[in-house]
């Protein structure tokens, strides 16, 4: 799961984001950022302890609907490359 | 769209925009009384018989011209801040799109349920079938149903553009390294024109958005998904 090319959206009933109080501004720079960060956090704890990643689905749909797929694009060549400045 | 020479506002196809059209014609309302009556008082001035130039203390006439205006300006942004944070209201939106500005250029993505995602150019003179639009009509529309709450991601991949659809009452700036949200709701099917509201170098003029509002129904069974 940690293969960075074969992220889809998994199947199953999905609308749209919520709104997330804690992003409640215009810019929503940040609820992408954070679910993209949490995401890849969540499959690394997850995977590390052996355990199932579905729960991590979840943010991978809110950062799927929200960031633009060029800037995820980006941010995956970097992790491939160890060169992401987030921390992960 | 707009028709030749236009001045006043489209019509509304949101809720917002139709509070927005009620609150441009009563602040216009004011303003036309206001110019009148200075207007009226100029008239008044240079037609009079009256020389006495030793007038002085006004006490009473002062405190009329001082509230009156306080009052006024109360009447105009009591209606103006009720829109403005009915403007930033919490709704459930059931759909969100992503669009990036880009020169010259939009690109629309779909991530909802998939990876659709396509770029918008203004039809070039050459390639305008009879009947469409000159500078307004572009190559892929924006397909959104009607009725439903959705949400407008908005950045630019390169310099300032904005994003404006007057009809819906929508002007949101696509910043580089922002990502700005904005929500509608679109209360009737049709075809609806705006145009890249930030200067961002040659073909600035020639990037228009156009959307075209469809029956939820239709939506769901996934024209948009079909290219």
């Amino acid at each position: 799961m940690l293969d960075v090319e074969a992220q889809e959206p998994p199947k199953g009933k999905w609308s749209t984001p919520p709104f997330d109080p804690r992003f409640p501004s215009q810019n929503q720079i940040r609820n992408c950022y954070q679910n993209f960060l949490d995401y890849h956090r969540c499959l690394k704890t997850r995977t590390r302890r052996g355990k199932s990643t579905q729960p991590c689905e979840y943010y991978f749909r809110v950062y799927h609907s929200l960031c633009p797929i060029s800037w995820v694009e980006s941010w995956n060549e970097q992790i491939k490359n160890g060169i992401f400045a987030g921390k992960i | 769209m707009a028709h030749a020479a236009q001045v006043g506002l489209q019509d509304a196809t949101s809720p917002i925009m139709e509070e927005l059209i009620t609150f441009h014609d009563h602040a216009l309302m004011i303003i036309f009384l206001i110019c009148f009556l200075v207007l009226y008082a100029l008239f008044l001035t240079l037609t009079t018989k009256l020389t006495n130039t030793n007038i002085s203390d006004a006490q009473e006439m002062e405190t009329v011209w001082t509230i009156l205006p306080a009052i006024i300006l109360v009447l105009i942004a009591l209606p103006s801040l009720r829109i403005l944070y009915m403007t930033d209201e919490v709704n459930d939106p059931s759909l969100t799109i992503k669009s990036i500005g880009h020169q010259w250029y939009w690109t629309y993505e779909y991530t909802d349920y998939g990876g659709l995602i396509f770029n918008s150019y203004m039809l070039p003179p050459l390639f305008l079938e009879p009947g469409d639009l000159r500078l307004l009509d572009v190559d892929n529309r924006v397909v959104l149903p009607i009725e439903t709450p959705i949400r407008m991601m908005i950045t630019s991949q390169d310099v300032l553009h904005s994003w404006a659809v007057p009809t819906l009452g929508l002007k949101t700036d696509a910043v580089p390294g922002r990502l700005n949200q904005t929500t509608f709701t679109a209360t009737r099917p049709g075809v609806y024109y705006g145009q890249c509201s930030e200067i961002c170098g040659a073909n600035h003029s020639f990037m228009p958005i156009v959307l075209e509002l469809i029956p939820l129904k239709i939506f769901e069974m996934g024209p948009v998904f079909t290219l």
